[in-house]
């Protein structure tokens, strides 16, 4: 129910967990065959706080709350912190007091997905049919097939949840809908699918309001609040890379004929490392953040347009780097630029607007100017390290 | 927040539609309304490509090429050859593109 979030607030977008380490202890996870004892889960979980008896079995009750342990996984989510799954175990659970006329939300087995869809369910019974998606949210695992057809078909199958219920209703995240095709999900399982809001915040709504999610509910919102969580999962990859970046810098100001010059390489290439920082900072958190309001359509155009104020700000408008020479300065408006624009279209993996055919456009005009870019930025800082020295 | 336009690749066939609705209900977007009996589109540049609609349209009223508007994605396919996909089921975790892939 929960896409919206699942896919920003709430995951920050890292619909892809890193990979487990060995010898975490993977008892849970994707356990289709076995269903874990309601004993070991609340061992393991304390959203899970006792058991409904139902048809088919002890079923697994959560309660609605979110405990402080459930809000700082929420929080290292978002930064991407984990460095393994953060994950429930697939199959059905219980919320509030749930009899056979209750309704089936089903949600992923990305612990954050779960965790929004319970604390939505706030004063309303039913039962979460969780799939197992491999810990990612609903959006992107609809978008792999994981949170599919398939998946649901078969979780139905496994938890018996015909006998559970007595309707054949199952509400599905909207977002879901990517990889579920309700007809044949009916057709197999006599289950007919309702899509839901997108949003897990609006259930209680869409259930008041006899199963019809209203316009606004269908849609996707992507706020300043939305955009700006994310920025940590644009920040963190592209900041990994920057040492690499900030070496080679270094390099190319400390090399003189006599031998590599720490204080050349110091004193000529600090301008242009935070130049770099300053063209991380608005490739990935103020283009993202500022969207709606930085001119054109295109992601490019716009990281290009937020660097090159940014470089206009330090250099020419501050003076903050007055050892620049003029060659130094037109690398510093071809290159920064350049690497803004390009960090800020990789935003385009975290929005929910952006199509596969306008990235493609975006990246095959864009690539090309890209390596122009920098091969003339090159040059042209050879230039006047030739100047410098003499040569020319 | 509309991203490029004219370059959606959605297309809809009046003809096979039976106005069932569904498009309606699955689109984020709002892509799709009712007219009538039939369903049509509002403005195409809203789409997203997410693929939600032709997958639940039973009378293939509906026909996108779907996949997902991530430019580390997309890049990963130009290199590989492949279909661009969230590349965060293999083994780098996905810690190394963008924040959703
Ligand atoms: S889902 Fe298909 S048949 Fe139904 S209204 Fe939409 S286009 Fe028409
Ligand atoms: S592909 Fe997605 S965004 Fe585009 S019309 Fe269909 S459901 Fe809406």
């Amino acid at each position: 129910m929960d896409i919206n979030r699942d896919k920003n607030t709430e995951s920050g977008g890292s619909c892809c967990p890193p990979p487990q380490p060995a010898g975490m202890p993977l008892k849970f996870v994707s356990s289709s065959l076995s269903r874990p004892l309601v004993s070991d889960l609340r061992e393991k979980y304390d959203c899970v706080t006792g058991s409904v008896e139902s048809l088919a079995g002890a079923v697994p009750r959560v309660s609605t709350a979110w405990s402080s342990s459930d809000r700082l996984g929420a929080f290292r989510s978002r930064i991407g912190a984990y460095r393994m799954r953060y994950t429930i175990p697939p199959g059905l659970y219980a919320v509030g007091e749930p009899t056979k006329g209750s309704d089936v939300f089903v949600t992923a087995n990305y612990k954050l997905s779960f965790d929004h869809l319970r604390r939505a369910l706030k004063g309303i019974n039913g039962w979460i049919l969780v799939l197992d998606t491999k810990s990612i949210n609903v959006w992107c695992a609809a978008g792999k097939g994981t949170f599919g057809t398939e998946e649901l078909i078969s979780r139905i199958e496994s938890t018996k949840l015909d006998k559970i219920v007595e309707h054949r209703r199952i509400i599905v995240p909207q977002l879901g809908a990517v990889g579920v095709n309700a007809a044949t999900v009916k057709k197999r399982t006599r289950f007919r699918v309702e899509f839901g809001p997108v949003r897990a915040d609006d259930i209680s709504g869409f259930v008041e309001n006899n199963y019809k999610a209203t316009t606004e509910m269908r849609k996707i919102r992507f706020g300043m609040r939305d955009r700006v969580v994310l920025t940590p999962m644009e920040i963190n990859p592209a900041m990994k890379k920057f040492p690499q970046f900030a070496l080679i810098v270094l390099l190319i100001f400390g090399i003189q004929p006599s031998g590599i010059l720490f204080q050349d390489a110091l004193w000529g290439g600090l301008p242009f490392i935070l130049l770099g920082l300053l063209a991380v900072f608005t490739g990935a958190f103020l283009t993202p953040a500022l969207l709606p309001y930085v001119p054109f359509r295109s992601f490019a155009v716009k990281g290009w347009i937020v660097g090159i104020f940014a470089v206009y700000l330090l250099v020419d408008h501050l003076h903050y780097i007055p050892t620049m020479d003029s060659y130094l300065k037109a690398v510093a408006y071809i290159f920064f630029p350049m690497m803004s624009s390009y960090i800020a279209l990789q935003f385009t993996g975290s929005t929910t607007y952006t199509g596969m055919s306008g990235v493609k456009k975006e990246l095959k005009l864009g690539v090309p100017v890209y390596i122009v870019a920098a091969t003339v930025s090159f040059i042209v800082t050879i230039f006047h390290k030739l100047v410098v020295w003499g040569v020319i | 927040m509309k991203y490029l336009a004219d370059v959606t690749t959605i297309e809809y066939n009046a003809d096979k539609c039976t106005g069932c609705g569904r498009c309606i209900e699955v689109c984020p977007h709002g892509v799709f309304d009712m007219n009538g009996k039939k369903a049509f589109i509002t403005d195409k540049d809203l789409c997203m490509e997410c693929g939600a609609c032709a997958n639940n349209c039973e009378f293939e009223a509906i026909s996108v090429d779907y996949g997902v508007g991530c430019a580390a994605a997309v890049i990963n396919s130009m290199i590989s050859g492949g279909e661009p996909a969230c590349g965060c089921s293999g083994d780098d975790g996905g810690s190394s593109s963008g924040a959703c892939c």
